[in-house]
């Protein structure tokens, strides 16, 4: 039942969230010093593209009204119509990309994990180590290699010189597209990771309660992953929530290096054109998602990590 | 005064930036060309006498996009980080200082901002203005700037606002902006450092990645559009992607190592 209570609380302050990002960018469109139109709508833009614009927007009617019509389509018409394809909601145009991002996204995470945990342990074995040295060193290296670059780089490598994967496109669909979009940017995650990993296990790895393990006779590996890094994990799990939450509409480089459809790539067309109702839709999924992996990170915390479990 | 040595991560890492302080102050003089000089009969050539690092499409010389696109970078970038870094330490600084209501306010504000992807909100803004220039970029850019500065100034705060010597600058009847800004500041001041040097680096970045996006100022010449071009020329024309890649990961690597033996020199401990 406590569960139970966590969990309604969370909901709705998480609604809340939700409901406070959209309401923000709705008045953070109407604070524009001039008339909106003229700032959204280049020079270039017709009178029937102006008018379409200010109905969409509802700018003929008093700001109230205008607010109160926001909210009934957030919550019940599917954030209105997108202005570039009229029959269908903006809603329905998240939708349509969206598990495309979500596999992107935990292909993604699995690639940055599967290589920052065993090297963060490596490194933080023995701190000062060549190992130690190198495994820093090459992750501030992955750091500093930006998604923009190293996408065209592996493109360059697998599909122009060993021709092992297929070129970016329409044609790279299925499993084998998404190898080099995951690596790219698992690269760049698993950097952060291994850094912050490490730093996390060599604190935990001072502690007595390391050395009392060591003592009782336990062998170094259970030493490290069932004690130490279970310890460790509460820090890197904050990380990897922020890396999901910044994949969603941050993997848009990514997605225009690969020629993917994403979240963020149908984001920065709303934006270009303009579709405001799709450009909404789009913060309003991403505001969600960021809601739902905080409530999935307090549970995991409370999983991994007894002490706070008992603070309920 | 903590004199700094040069050692560790910081020789590599000074000089990469002291090479990028030099070519964006130096570049645009040096540039053998200006950065729009369209030259159709000579457009993706490789490295000649003329052109050292060869030519784009429409003939534009890659080095001056190079060299002019230094000092767009550092602009965007020192100017981000100074307008994030003063918002983040009057905001968080500041409320945490005050305490109370006001600190538990901007503890919940910063960390819902930090959870939202930055790119995202940088986007926004940016599409905002029909025409995006110079001071549009740093503003989009210090709109999510100024968390990372708001929360340690933060946990410094939190840190030094118990100490002795800010108690008997109390008790000596100075007022609470004095002791913020005479007592707690200075003793914050290292921390702030060290997270301005990443945050160079990652504006930066930032920045090459909305103008790859097609976000950047648009008059401008600049890394990202560079390698946005080079993208498209890729199978032809590696080249370009890979001078515009090595001079964005050069200076990122470069400010985040300098930030590593900042961190090192001015709290050996850690």
């Amino acid at each position: 039942m406590r569960w139970l209570g966590f969990f309604a609380r969370r909901m709705v302050s998480g609604l809340g969230t939700v409901f406070a990002v959209a309401s923000l960018c709705f008045f953070a469109l109407h604070a524009l010093p001039g008339d909106p139109v003229d700032v959204l709508l280049d020079e270039t833009a017709s009178g029937a593209e102006r008018a379409q614009l200010r109905g969409a927007l509802r700018l003929d009617q008093p700001l109230v009204a205008q607010y109160v019509g926001f909210v009934t389509d957030l919550v019940a018409r599917g954030m209105g119509r997108s202005f570039v394809h009229p029959e269908r909601t903006a809603l329905a145009e998240v939708w349509r990309v969206w598990p495309s991002t979500a596999v992107l996204a935990v292909a993604a995470m699995g690639v940055a994990w599967a290589v920052a945990i065993p090297l963060a342990v490596l490194a933080a074995r023995r701190p000062g180590s060549r190992t130690d040295a190198a495994v820093g060193v090459s992750s501030l290296v992955a750091m500093a290699l930006p998604s923009v670059w190293t996408g065209p780089l592996l493109v360059l490598l697998f599909c122009v010189i060993l021709r092992v994967l297929p070129f970016p496109g329409p044609d790279a669909a299925g499993p084998s597209g998404l190898v080099l979009p995951a690596l790219t940017l698992g690269a760049s995650m698993a950097g952060i990771l291994t850094r912050m990993g490490r730093s996390a296990l060599r604190e935990v790895l001072r502690e007595p309660y390391i050395a009392a393990a060591r003592a009782k006779g336990l062998s170094e590996p259970v030493v490290l992953v069932a004690h130490a890094l279970r310890s460790a994990m509460v820090p890197l799990m904050t990380v990897g929530g922020a890396q999901l939450s910044a994949l969603l509409g941050g993997a848009v480089v990514t997605e225009k290096v690969f020629e993917r459809r994403g979240l963020g790539s149908l984001f920065l067309e709303s934006l270009l054109r303009r579709d405001v109702p799709v450009a909404l839709a789009c913060v309003v999924a991403v505001a969600c998602t960021v809601v739902l992996v905080q409530l999935m990170l307090d549970v995991a915390y409370a999983w991994v990590d007894p002490r706070i479990r008992s603070a309920g | 005064m903590t004199t700094l040595r040069i050692e560790g991560r910081g020789v590599i890492g000074v000089p990469l930036v002291l090479g990028f302080a030099l070519t964006a102050v130096l570049g645009p003089w040096v540039a053998p060309y200006r950065p729009r000089a369209i030259d159709l009969a000579h457009s993706l050539e490789g490295p000649t006498a003329l052109h050292w690092l060869g030519t784009s499409d429409n003939g534009v010389d890659v080095l001056s996009v190079l060299l002019v696109g230094a000092r767009l970078a550092a602009v965007v970038s020192v100017s981000t980080v100074c307008l994030s870094a003063l918002l983040g330490v009057l905001l968080g600084g500041g409320a945490t200082f005050l305490g109370g209501r006001w600190s538990s306010v901007m503890a919940r504000l910063t960390d819902a901002a930090q959870s939202f992807p930055s790119l995202v909100v940088n986007m926004g803004v940016l599409a905002l203005v029909s025409r995006p220039g110079v001071a549009h970029m740093i503003a989009a850019l210090s709109v999510t700037g100024w968390v990372g500065y708001a929360r340690v100034a933060r946990a410094e705060v939190l840190r030094l606002e118990s100490r002795e010597f800010v108690t008997a600058a109390r008790a000596l009847g100075a007022g609470e902006a004095r002791v913020f800004f005479r007592h707690v500041l200075p003793n914050a001041l290292g921390p702030l450092w060290v997270q301005a040097t990443f945050g160079l680096g990652a504006t930066v970045l930032a920045e090459a990645s909305l103008s790859f996006l097609g976000l950047g100022p648009g008059a401008a010449a600049s890394w990202g559009a560079l390698l946005d071009q080079g993208t498209a020329h890729l199978l032809h024309t590696p080249r370009i992607a890979m001078v515009a890649g090595v001079a964005i990961s050069a200076t990122v690597l470069g400010f985040n190592l300098t930030g590593d033996w900042l961190r090192d020199q001015l709290d050996p401990r850690a």
